[in-house]
């Protein structure tokens, strides 16, 4: 058999696979069979790249270069070019948009340059489908040790030191959760693993699950090792079909190999895991609420205590934790625990992967040491804002976090410096806004979806939401007072007071947020009747300037609304009545004659 | 997969699956090994750069040679040389030979790149690349 | 229920995929995921199936269905059109194509068009967020969606 001489991968994410990268690998197949070079070069799918917004990705080894928006018909040129005569495809490499230079080696790129991948340190690099290539990475390895050498208080004592706190959200020390979940006895306990990403705009767990399955699967057992749990349980979105299946073969393999079932590596421990589907509730990253779920049942939040360690799935000890915070597991066992508390800042350790997207150049995910900035993200990772505009703010923490702005850019990003600036980590969401954006509008965009996803339990979070949601539509369609701006103060703290679950408490963030860092904003709604961004249609007027106008035309045919009228070269005017806001005639004016108020 | 029944084998089994993932691990520490460049240009392909590209694979890794990694590149200019190999030592200035092949491969890996000795018919390299 | 229900095969599927589970204890929803599969949407009918075959009340049943969201009552169209309402397709316009999508074929979010082609839901984040505003159509992803590009993607749907 030849050597192989190349790797050629393809990125196998959502994200890209939408963009057909799947036709992409069969081309690149098919032009290899073509030049006999099968054997030589081997074509992988992988997980994602993380830099989605220049997808699809297809990255050369061993000479590491990064080739974008690459379309199956570029494979033919790619093996013409690169794989038989070592030239690189210029067109397809990476432009630097400050240089305006081709970027082949990814390692050169502004994207990558400051990330730490730990919980990525395998997506897009292995193929996940493969389990004999997550154990060339060290793959259960740490598993291995761990079931060889270590006892299952040790275990606990190396997650506590490593200082490693939750992803999904509320930043619980991980370690001391496991030791609750392991002091309470029980015939059976439960490992079980949130995968029902809720988040809008999130999206690290689907890419880790896609692109590294196996480092879940290996994290869960370690888990089950050192709580005493024999069964482990995935909760994971329905919507996510490409990480079901991956994870579903993952866990096949695993089993296969010995490495989950009955006497694990001949240790006498044993640990199997289950998959079971979400169905579409936010409110079920609420851990209580998920177990409910999980029992098929509505999931609806219980009180705690009992805490799940106590009394979780099916009234057993049972420990959640999420994917991303599972993914970091076996890296604190190959590496240390001292290695990983290392890195990051003082309270939180490690590194956080985001999901970088909205008005940014690089809408991608990202992972970076804790303490790394917002700007260094932002501006450097992310390459700033889209199109030249002016950053406004970042919102972090999904509906439940809340808009940090320019005064909080240099702050380094973690747990705490989150929540003291007034918004919170969340599971990782980073979403980016620009002067376009109406912070009122992006407050009723959140309050829309807790309203929506509300359980309806307590009555703070169901009716109180409700009214916030009233009143933020009342301000942003011009019909709102000042009044209206205390009413939604009081509401809100009201709110956080008294909801039963997470979901409750932290839903009036967006709006606290937003209302103290852009008290101006909602001032000019019930002031001035005026929307600054211009994005509220309700508040907004086209009109056509008679000394500009040169009578084209234009305006009035495409105007869906027939608002536009006037002669052949004569200046046109818009009917505010029939006119429906939609900017099309802004749009299509050449000579910048039509201006929004 | 056959079942992995201990820390033991788990240890073999990934010596056995190690290369799968090497060429890219390599591909991401490139200035720590050192880079083995085979032009791959048509006349470079026709005067055998594909079967010296081989030789070097074959005999690396008969000779055990772990840091070593493969790339192609595009014509050199070296046209009365073919095929032409780059091989730059970590912190060492690249240094290119001419007429690689049969022997004179066995020769580089033996001499130079094992030793540090210079063999004969050494191209020197009057120009800097765009990555200096 | 009818007696015409009984014979449909897809009734014999959903019994024989219950029966084949080890216990039903806790099953409820990986059972009406797998209903919902098979007819397409939960009708009355067949939740009273799944009811009587889980042994469990009807008003549980529903209970559930109407908890979450990937679960519907009414069916699809045949080429059923979701646009994602995530956060980072809303900054980007998600809500502009929303309204021209209601306004070419003339229902609401929610809705399905009279000749039963098109249905209209929006959904929280598909997590392709680089490719924002994304709108998925019969399982078509497309990117970067523009109103002004809705009636050429519709013109592309067109029954076999």
């Amino acid at each position: 058999m030849a050597d192989v001489k190349m790797h050629i991968l393809v990125c196998g994410g959502t994200g890209c696979m939408s963009s057909q990268s799947d036709k992409i690998v069969d081309s690149f197949h098919r032009c290899l069979k073509e030049q006999g070079l099968e054997e030589e070069v081997k074509v992988l799918t992988t997980g994602c790249f993380g830099f989605c917004e220049q997808g699809p990705i297809v990255k050369v080894a061993p000479d590491n270069t990064f080739y974008v928006k690459v379309t199956p018909e570029d494979a033919e040129e790619i093996v013409a070019e690169h794989v038989i005569k070592g030239r690189k495809v210029e067109r397809l490499l990476f432009v630097d948009p400050e240089t305006a230079e081709h970027v082949a080696d990814s390692k050169h790129m502004e994207f990558y340059k400051k990330q730490m991948r730990v919980a990525l340190r395998n997506c897009g690099f292995i193929d996940p489908e493969n389990l004999g290539e997550y154990v060339a990475r060290d793959g259960y390895l740490a598993l291995a040790q761990v079931l060889e050498s270590m006892t299952p208080q040790e275990v606990v004592d190396t997650v506590k030191k490593s200082g490693l706190r939750g992803r999904g959200g509320g930043g619980f020390p991980t370690g001391l959760k496991w030791e609750f979940a392991s002091k309470y006895q029980d015939d059976q306990k439960y490992v079980i693993c949130n995968a029902d990403e809720g988040d809008p705009g999130a999206f690290m767990d689907r890419s880790i699950l896609e692109g590294d399955p196996h480092s879940v699967v290996e994290a869960m057992a370690i888990c089950g090792y050192a709580i005493g749990a024999s069964k482990g349980m995935v909760y994971i979105r329905a919507e996510y079909p490409l990480a079901v299946s991956r994870l579903r073969k993952a866990i096949e393999d695993a089993r296969e190999a010995g490495l989950l079932g009955d006497n694990i590596l001949g240790s006498g421990f044993s640990f199997d895991i289950e998959l079971r589907y979400g169905a579409g509730a936010f409110v079920c990253g609420e851990e209580t609420a998920l177990i409910r779920s999980l029992e098929g049942e509505r999931g609806e939040p219980t009180s705690k205590p009992p805490f799940p360690a106590e009394k979780g799935f099916w009234g057993k000890p049972s420990n959640v934790n999420n994917v991303e915070t599972f993914a970091n597991i076996p890296v604190i066992f190959l590496k240390g625990a001292d290695w990983f508390a290392s890195i990051g800042t003082e309270k939180s350790k490690g590194t956080k992967v985001f999901a970088l997207a909205g008005k940014v150049n690089n809408v991608g995910l990202v992972e970076v040491p804790m303490g790394t900035t917002l700007r260094e993200v932002v501006f450097d990772i992310g390459g700033g804002i889209r199109g030249g505009k002016k950053f406004k703010a970042v919102q972090t923490g999904g509906p439940s976090g809340g808009c940090l702005t320019e005064k909080h850019l240099d702050t380094p990003i973690d747990f705490d410096n989150l929540i003291a600036a007034g918004s919170m980590m969340g599971s990782g969401g980073m979403i980016v806004l620009d002067e376009d954006n109406c912070m009122p509008s992006v407050a009723k965009f959140y309050l829309g979806f807790t309203v929506e996803e509300s359980c309806g339990k307590c009555t703070p979070c169901r009716v109180g939401n409700k009214r916030m949601y009233e009143l933020l539509d009342k301000i942003t369609s011009g019909r709102g007072t000042e009044a209206d701006l205390k009413l939604l103060r009081d509401l809100a703290a009201t709110i956080k007071d008294t909801s039963l679950c997470g979901l409750g408490q932290t839903a009036p963030n967006p709006v606290l947020s937003t209302l103290d860092n852009f008290r101006d904003e909602y001032e000019a709604h019930v002031k001035e009747r005026r929307c600054p961004s211009g994005s509220c249609k309700k508040l907004i007027s086209f009109e056509i300037l008679a000394d500009k106008c040169k009578g084209c035309t234009l305006c009035a045919r495409v105007c869906p609304a027939g608002a536009i009228s006037g002669k052949v070269r004569e200046p046109h005017v818009i009917d505010p009545e029939k006119c429906v806001k939609c900017g099309a005639c802004k749009d299509a004016c050449k000579f910048g004659a039509i201006i929004k108020k | 997969m056959a079942k992995i029944g201990s820390l033991e084998e788990l240890r073999k089994l990934k010596d056995q699956v190690r290369n799968a993932t090497e060429l890219r691990e390599k591909g991401h520490d490139i200035e720590k090994l050192i880079q083995v460049k085979v032009s791959m240009a048509t006349c470079g392909i026709a005067s055998g750069a594909r079967e010296t590209l081989a030789d070097f694979m074959r005999l690396t890794r008969e000779k055990g040679i772990e840091n070593v990694v493969f790339t192609q590149t595009g014509c050199m200019g070296y046209c009365h040389s073919e095929p032409t190999v780059e091989v730059t030592k970590p912190g060492e200035e690249p240094v290119v030979f001419g007429n690689v092949k049969g022997e004179r491969v066995r020769e580089i890996v033996e001499k130079y790149i094992l030793k540090g000795e210079l063999v004969a018919d050494i191209i020197p390299s009057a120009y800097r690349t765009i990555n200096e | 229920m009818s007696t015409c229900c009984k014979t449909d095969r897809r009734y014999e599927e959903l019994t024989a995929f219950i029966e084949g589970l080890p216990d039903k204890k806790g099953e409820l929803i990986t059972v009406l995921h797998k209903a919902q599969g098979v007819f397409g949407y939960l009708p009355r009918e067949v939740q009273e199936f799944v009811a009587d075959k889980m042994e469990l009340p009807l008003a549980k049943v529903y209970g559930v269905v109407n908890f979450y969201s990937f679960f519907h009552m009414e069916p699809k169209g045949r080429f059923p059109i979701s646009v994602c309402m995530g956060t980072a397709c809303y900054v980007r316009g998600a809500e502009d194509v929303v309204d021209e999508l209601e306004k070419q074929l003339k229902i609401k979010v929610g809705g399905v068009t009279d000749d039963g082609k098109f249905s209209l839901d929006t959904l929280r984040c598909v997590g392709a967020c680089g490719l924002a505003p994304v709108v998925i159509v019969n399982g078509r992803v497309y990117g970067h969606v523009t109103p002004s590009q809705i009636s050429s993607i519709l013109a592309e749907h067109a029954d076999a």
